[in-house]
């Protein structure tokens, strides 16, 4: 069985290849013909970018077409597209929907951003108070998101609001797809503390979003948005990487670099290299019992591991570098990038600071790892019952 | 191994003064909108600024008063120091009042150099000091800048505290037999000051390079001992800095963990964030003690040797672990260019680096112990 499959996809990756060489072909028309052969999200069905496979035979997929001088830089090119908003469709979505959204995502020829935080409502995301007000086929949307990243080269966005104030927080949601050239969103830069702005505060002044546009039932909206986080966590923390690279990576080219002899930094340095491989090698054990179907909490820890190795890492780089590490090469100009790209050392230890805050901070993910995985008693809740318009807010 | 010696550290009523003053000014006169216009500035800073801090008095704090200075001690400087560091006070009043200041006062022989601290004193001149040629060469035998005997100077220097505006750049070089300190000023011949950037954007550095300059010298024979003691007052003051920022950042987070609500509580109420507050206290209160010990026993020569760096290792990791924390504390606004949370991360960082990494000083204290 497995045989076959991989035979199968194997044969689809040698078409893809020869009928488009990559060398030779524009990334966006590769990627289409990617998507066309069912080799963009292999487990998806068939139809809709994938063939209906086990999730495994992705990295194959990938790989191979990475050897053949291929790019899947499509992947980072529309993050929140490609890694959560496709996850979202596929399990929640209308085949017409799917049909409408998902190539021209994979193709990255539309870019998705992700509207769920509200300055009010950032770790307790339900408690939101955008609204969105039924108006025959149409639904009228007020309100305001902010931290959304890329929102200003995005053309859609995966939108939570508030349809009914009177049920209690996660009962009154629902989820839409909003078209972010609509009239009447209004999108703003908000400079982040590298001086780069990669987010945005987003208004919704009367934005009308049609019911077609609406992603599973009205008031499942929490159900749609706990796919949508669950994808962004795996995103964040359960890739596979290679051994000594990303911040670990920069740390040894630093330390290299330096032709320090230096014990104490080397054993510092050698201590987080240990602590990162512990952290790559438990990403890799989640991923064979995730693809084996056994999951275990080994998959809960990822984003955990690596915002706290981020941050420490990126730290003690800048203390490797000594004075140096109190230039900043870049300067401050505010500026707006458009991908994600690789920092310097100094500007890697501004940005990991957010990498216990964003996708959900990092006590957040203790108390998730406390109460879902170990089965620890939960925090006493004051609002989890009551109307959403009756809880407290300060 | 010598006995601790007992100090009292109850402020006085002229150190209440003193605060009280200097909070009210810097609140008034360096608000956060103040301290950002100057940090996005070319120069960082400003000339007329700096005349108000002359008119204030406090340039000449450390100068004694023969030389138009206040003839204060570093107690004193200290709780300005902290003060400034709860403003994240922008300028080159560190390298300048303080650095350079301490320089001259220690290595300077009877009289020698009189025109400088006046100058320094009145605010006429901007000092800083051109000590650092590596990126971890804090120790002075690793200076590499060379003087003849003719007190002519070649070297380049980086990391140079506001180097750009200083009129006065006091340099340490080797003079063969020890290290020596030699006074320049920018527009000498040979000199070439570059602004770096900075990632303290409030407190900028620079490269000075040195081509065969004809520089003064000050003091005489070698100076080693009296320049370690001035890096050493200034590691000192520089504590007592990050302690005021240390604490304005944990008030921030205070504040903050008992106004923002979220699940229908104040995030103060959950003990994750409610224990981080508490050993933010804990580690300010660690940092307060050192600061402040080590500028009150500057005359015990055994006793300040320990005091120094013990007070610039603790205070620098203290301000930097709150710092940090205070962005997560706040979560995605703290992590934003318009919250104040980033300008006291960055000072952390770089300060715990500009004098000598904690390491490197726990280095010194190691001496300084003979362990
Ligand atoms: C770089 C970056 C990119 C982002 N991109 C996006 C995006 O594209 N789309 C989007 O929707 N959002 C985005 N976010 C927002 C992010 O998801 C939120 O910032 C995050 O969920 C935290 O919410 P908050 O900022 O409101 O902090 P708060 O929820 O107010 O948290 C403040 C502090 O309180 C703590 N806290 C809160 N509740 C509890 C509790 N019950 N127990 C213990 N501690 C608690 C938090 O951990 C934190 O330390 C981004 C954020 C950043 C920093």
């Amino acid at each position: 069985m497995s045989q076959a499959d991989e035979a199968r996809v194997d044969a689809l990756v040698d078409e893809l290849i020869s009928e488009h060489p990559p060398q030779g072909t524009d990334n966006v028309e590769f990627w289409g013909a990617q998507y066309d052969k069912g080799l963009a999200w292999v487990w998806h069905p068939e139809g809709f970018g994938g063939l209906g496979l086990a999730r495994k035979y992705q990295r194959r997929i990938n790989s191979a077409i990475e050897n053949a001088g291929g790019t899947t830089e499509n992947r980072y090119l529309n993050l929140l597209g490609i890694a959560m908003g496709a996850g979202v469709l596929d399990a929640h979505a209308t085949d017409e929907q799917k049909t409408r959204w998902l190539r021209p995502m994979f193709t990255t020829e539309e870019i998705w951003c992700q509207l769920f935080s509200e300055p009010g409502a950032g770790s307790d995301v339900a408690g939101l108070s955008s609204r969105a007000v039924r108006d025959g086929d149409e639904w009228v949307v007020n309100g305001q998101k902010v931290w959304t990243t890329l929102a200003h080269i995005s053309k859609w966005g995966m939108v939570v609001t508030r349809t009914d104030a009177e049920a209690p927080k996660h009962h009154g949601l629902t989820y839409f797809i909003v078209d972010m050239e609509a009239e009447g969103v209004d999108v703003r830069p908000l400079y982040q503390i590298t001086g780069e702005a990669e987010f945005n505060e987003v208004f919704f002044n009367d934005v009308r979003i049609p019911d077609a546009n609406r992603i599973d039932a009205v008031g499942a909206g929490w159900r749609v948005a706990l796919t949508t986080l669950m994808n962004e966590r795996v995103a964040i923390g359960g890739n596979t990487v290679p051994r000594s690279s990303g911040q670990i990576g920069q740390a040894l080219e630093v330390w290299k670099s330096s032709n320090s002899n230096d014990a104490v930094l080397r054993d510092q340095l050698l201590h987080l290299w240990a602590e990162t491989e512990a952290a790559r090698l438990t990403a890799n054990r989640a991923n064979e019992m995730a693809s084996a179907g056994i999951p275990g909490p080994e998959g809960s820890t990822g984003k955990l591991a690596w915002a706290n190795l981020n941050k420490e890492i990126a730290a003690f780089t800048v203390d490797m570098m000594g004075l140096e590490g109190t230039t900043y090469p870049d300067g401050y100009e505010l500026t707006r990038p458009e991908s994600f790209e690789r920092h310097g050392p100094q500007k890697s230890f501004l940005r990991t600071r957010a990498n216990s805050i964003e996708g959900g901070t990092s006590e957040i993910m203790l108390n998730i790892l406390g109460e879902r995985v170990l089965g620890l008693p939960g925090e006493p809740r004051v609002d989890k019952d009551l109307p959403w318009s009756e809880v407290p807010r300060g | 191994m010598a006995e601790a010696p007992t100090v009292s550290y109850a402020p006085t009523e002229e150190l209440d003064l003193i605060r009280s003053t200097a909070r009210q000014y810097l609140d008034d006169q360096f608000d956060s909108e103040t301290v950002r216009e100057f940090m996005m500035s070319d120069d960082g800073f400003d000339r007329s600024a700096w005349k108000e801090l002359a008119g204030m008095g406090w340039l000449g704090l450390l100068v004694g008063e023969a030389h138009g200075g206040a003839g204060l001690s570093p107690t004193e400087m200290g709780v300005l120091m902290e003060e400034m560091g709860r403003s994240v006070m922008p300028g080159p009043f560190f390298a300048s009042a303080v650095l350079a200041t301490c320089l001259i006062n220690e290595v300077a022989e009877d009289g020698e150099a009189a025109d400088l601290l006046e100058s320094l004193a009145s605010g006429e001149i901007i000092g800083t000091v051109a000590a650092y040629e590596t990126p971890r060469g804090w120790n002075l035998d690793d200076v590499a800048t060379a003087a003849t005997g003719d007190a002519r100077v070649s070297g380049k220097k980086r990391y140079v505290l506001d180097a750009h505006m200083a009129d006065l750049i006091l340099v340490l070089a080797d003079t063969g037999g020890g290290v020596g300190l030699y006074a320049v000023s920018p527009g000498d011949r040979g000199v070439t000051v570059e602004q770096v950037p900075a990632l303290d954007p409030t407190r900028r550095i620079g490269k000075v390079r040195l081509d065969n300059v004809s520089a003064r010298r000050i003091g005489s024979g070698d100076s080693t001992d009296a320049i370690e003691r001035a890096i050493a007052l200034g590691s000192a003051l520089l504590a007592n800095e990050q302690v005021g920022g240390c604490a304005a950042a944990m008030e921030m987070s205070v504040d903050y963990a008992k106004t923002r609500y979220q699940f229908g509580r104040p995030i103060g109420s959950y003990q994750s964030i409610k224990h981080r507050c508490a050993n933010m206290l804990l580690k300010l209160e660690h940092a307060k003690s050192a600061a402040y010990h080590a500028v009150r026993v500057t005359d015990d020569e055994i006793e300040f040797s320990i005091a120094a760096p013990l007070a610039a290792s603790v205070a620098s990791e203290a301000y930097t672990w709150v710092a940090g924390e205070n962005i997560q504390v706040h979560g995605g606004i703290g992590f934003t260019w318009e919250h104040d949370a980033h300008l006291y991360l960055k000072r952390a960082k770089a300060s715990s680096l500009t004098l000598g990494s904690p390491q490197f000083q726990r280095h010194l204290l190691g001496e300084a112990l003979e362990i």
